[in-house]
């Protein structure tokens, strides 16, 4: 299987280790990793802003980007909800390239429904060691209806333990420009989030998308909690490098 | 009702700094949630289908918007036809002007009134104040708000949900001039005691109206407290004032609505009472007023259907979205500045309102979209509020520099060559802030996500730039 991995420009600028855990995973799955080098970013932060016409750029360059490729994957919920979900609708009056969105559109998927529905992985390289609480990103749960697959991949590690927090599935206040536009609000959102992970004593608050699992470190750090690590999870799934 | 929704951010940094609002939102929070998500599970358990029924509401809903003339028109004719006068307003100035009008027609003194969402938006009680009518809520949320100096509410069915027991207590004793009561049936039972004169003195009762039925031109009403029947039964006029948007077709339409609304507002399986009131009091009749008026309001709606936000007209008012919302669990309704808060109000207010009145108010939720699936007619509230961003970009109302930079960085970002140099130097100059830390305390670029919380340290190179490394 060919799979051209999005690796989200956040992934890109402030987690690259996240990417090549997610390169690990998949070859691990059996698949051929291409990272095509032009790619950027997925436009969300315009579409979100109602700059639908930088939204609409971008989106044809991803498509172009990644047409040729019979499977992307992405490691966020909130970006592979962009192209197969919003990038459609963001031509409907341009025939062509709506064709070309609707095209990729089901190719694109979100990393652990992938490993799951796809590549169907039955071992993974991953050994880590610890009680983890996950939290369920919102694109990734609400629009993508990913809930099990992660916990399904979780459960593979014989050395995880999985402790639900109360509310795993409220949003942590991330919310992209929100975060920096309703500052206060967000943060105050994020400690709710916090505490709530936090009551299960776990080593990890796990997640699937790096925007909410930024807020929620940088929450963390802020509150004094100098331990609780906070990891994306195909570091986990994939163990070190 | 006054707007501040242009006073969002510092409503709601208000609303953070009150250690009182606080501790209140934090008691309700789980309530509303927790109950509602108990009736759908009993719902199902009894073999109900919510998934269906959700569908079910949305298609009659919708029905009903593409058509809304002419259902109007047919509740206006079955609604005459019961002895009823129905007038339309187009603004809350002329429903004002109507209600004062038939006030002063049959000589009223005092109005008791049930909750009416519309009548904030209309400022009635003020209009009835400068006419010489005393208005009186009968709601008992809402009648804590009015002995409290006119207190907006900040919640669309539980209007006093941001005051605590301790609040209520003090406000009580102070205007009541009793001894302090600390029990909450002690302080119902003062409030029952105060209103009962007001029923039985009020010539005239204003009730808002939860639905029409075109049918047979009934109101239906949705309470718990009972005082809407009090209000509609005992005085001599009765005055429904609603919007345009809550007509239904048939009984049978309205039973599909209420089996939503009610799970959906408070998780009972039904409320209360559910009055469900036809035409003036015939002769044989014991109760019921001898004029019945409807004032159907426009105030904006008419603009919105046929619009591509018809869809928010769907609303029944049952305040899922604002109760599973992040950011009106946070902050609370007050600070959302005008009568309807949380999702559905940061629609509605920009559609009704202006929406260079509520520029903050699309912007102010983080897209989590708990409300579009707790929605019991499926509005789709986030791509509501994105489409309402959209439309303030069209119109060139965000801030000249929010808009440079979206535009420069996604120029940037298709280019990829000019982007790799910006990321590379970006996370460079990040990883200098940090110092060698894992995280930076102050970021001068981004205050708004420093103040509240630490931001952590770039790896330090791009993905891209050590992925290209490794190939080599």
């Amino acid at each position: 299987m060919r799979v051209a991995l999005f690796v989200t420009c956040l992934v890109d600028m402030m987690r690259p280790r996240i990417g090549f855990a997610v390169i690990r995973l998949l070859e691990a799955a059996g698949c051929e990793v291409i990272v095509p080098d032009s790619q950027t970013c997925c436009g969300q932060p315009a579409f979100n802003s109602g700059d639908r016409a930088s939204a609409a750029m971008l989106a044809k360059k991803v498509i172009a980007e990644f047409e040729g490729y019979e499977y992307v994957v992405a490691p966020s919920g909130s970006c592979a909800d962009q192209i197969r979900n919003e990038y459609p609708g963001l031509f409907a009056d341009d025939p062509e390239w709506h064709g070309r969105a609707v095209a990729l559109a089901s190719r694109v998927h979100e990393l652990t429904d992938f490993l799951v529905n796809v590549a169907r992985v039955d071992k993974l390289p991953g050994n880590f060691c610890g009680s983890i609480t996950y939290h369920d990103s919102c694109a990734g749960l609400r629009s993508l209806g990913i809930k099990r697959q992660p916990r399904q991949l979780l459960a593979k590690l014989p050395g995880v333990e999985l402790k639900e927090m109360p509310g795993a599935e409220e949003c942590c206040g991330f919310g992209g420009t929100f975060s920096v536009k309703f500052g206060d609000v967000s943060a105050a959102i994020a400690e709710r989030k916090c505490a709530n992970a936090c009551t299960t004593g776990a080593d990890a608050i796990v997640g699937g998308d790096l925007g909410c699992l930024l807020n929620i470190e940088g929450k963390l750090r802020r509150m004094g909690d100098e331990t609780t690590r906070v990891l994306h999870v195909a570091e986990v799934l994939a163990g070190d490098d | 009702m006054q707007i501040r929704s242009m006073f969002f951010k510092a409503n709601a940094a208000s609303a953070l700094a009150n250690p009182v609002l606080q501790g209140n939102m934090r008691m309700s929070k789980g309530k509303f949630v927790d109950k509602r998500r108990t009736a759908i599970t009993d719902f199902q358990a009894e073999g109900g289908d919510f998934e269906a029924l959700r569908e079910a509401g949305a298609e009659l809903r919708n029905r009903v918007l593409n058509d809304l003339d002419l259902w109007l028109e047919r509740f206006e004719s079955a609604a005459i036809a019961t002895g009823a006068t129905v007038l339309w307003a187009k603004d809350g100035a002329e429903v004002c002007r109507h209600v004062v009008d038939i006030a002063r027609r049959h000589g009223v003194k005092k109005a008791a009134k049930s909750k009416s969402m519309l009548s904030e938006e209309a400022g009635l009680n003020q209009a009835l104040e400068a006419a010489g009518i005393q208005p009186v809520e009968t709601d008992l949320g809402e009648y804590i708000l009015q002995i409290n100096d006119n207190e907006p509410p900040s919640h669309i069915i539980a209007p006093v949900v941001h005051k605590g027991l301790d609040e209520v207590a003090d406000l009580f004793a102070r205007v009541h001039k009793t001894p302090r009561k600390t029990e909450i049936p002690e302080l119902t039972r003062e409030a029952r005691e105060v209103l009962r004169q007001h029923f039985l003195d009020a010539d005239m009762g204003i009730s808002g109206g939860n639905f029409l039925v075109a049918e047979t031109g009934s109101v239906a009403l949705v309470t718990n407290e009972g005082n809407g029947r009090m209000v509609t039964t005992l005085p001599r006029v009765h005055v429904v004032v609603t919007g345009i948007e809550k007509v239904t077709p048939t009984l049978e339409d309205l039973s599909l609505l209420l089996r939503l609304l009610i799970r959906s507002a408070t998780g009972q399986s039904i409320s209360n009472y559910v009055s469900l009131l036809t035409g003036i009091k015939q002769p044989e009749e014991h109760d019921g007023p001898e004029h019945l008026y409807f004032v159907l309001v426009d105030n904006g709606r008419a603009d919105v259907v046929a619009s591509e936000f018809q869809d928010m007209l769907r609303c029944i008012r049952c305040g899922a979205c604002m109760n599973h919302c992040p950011v009106y669990q946070t902050i609370g309704g007050h600070a959302y500045g005008w009568v309807y808060p949380g999702p559905m109000g940061s629609v509605l207010t920009p559609l009704y309102m202006g929406l260079d009145k509520a520029i903050d108010l699309p912007h102010a939720a983080t897209l989590c979209n708990q409300c579009g699936v707790v929605c019991p007619v499926k509005i789709p509230l986030p791509e509501l509020l994105r489409k309402l961003r959209e439309k303030q970009v069209e119109k060139g109302l965000r801030p000249l520099m929010e808009r440079l930079t979206l535009k420069a960085w996604a120029w940037v970002a298709c280019r990829p060559k000019l982007y790799a140099v910006g990321t590379r130097f970006g996370v460079r100059y990040l990883s200098w802030l940090a110092g060698g830390r894992d995280r930076i305390g102050a970021l001068g670029i981004a205050p708004g996500w420093t103040d509240g919380r630490d931001f952590p340290a770039p790896q330090g190179k791009t993905f891209r730039e050590m992925h290209a490394a490794r190939q080599r």
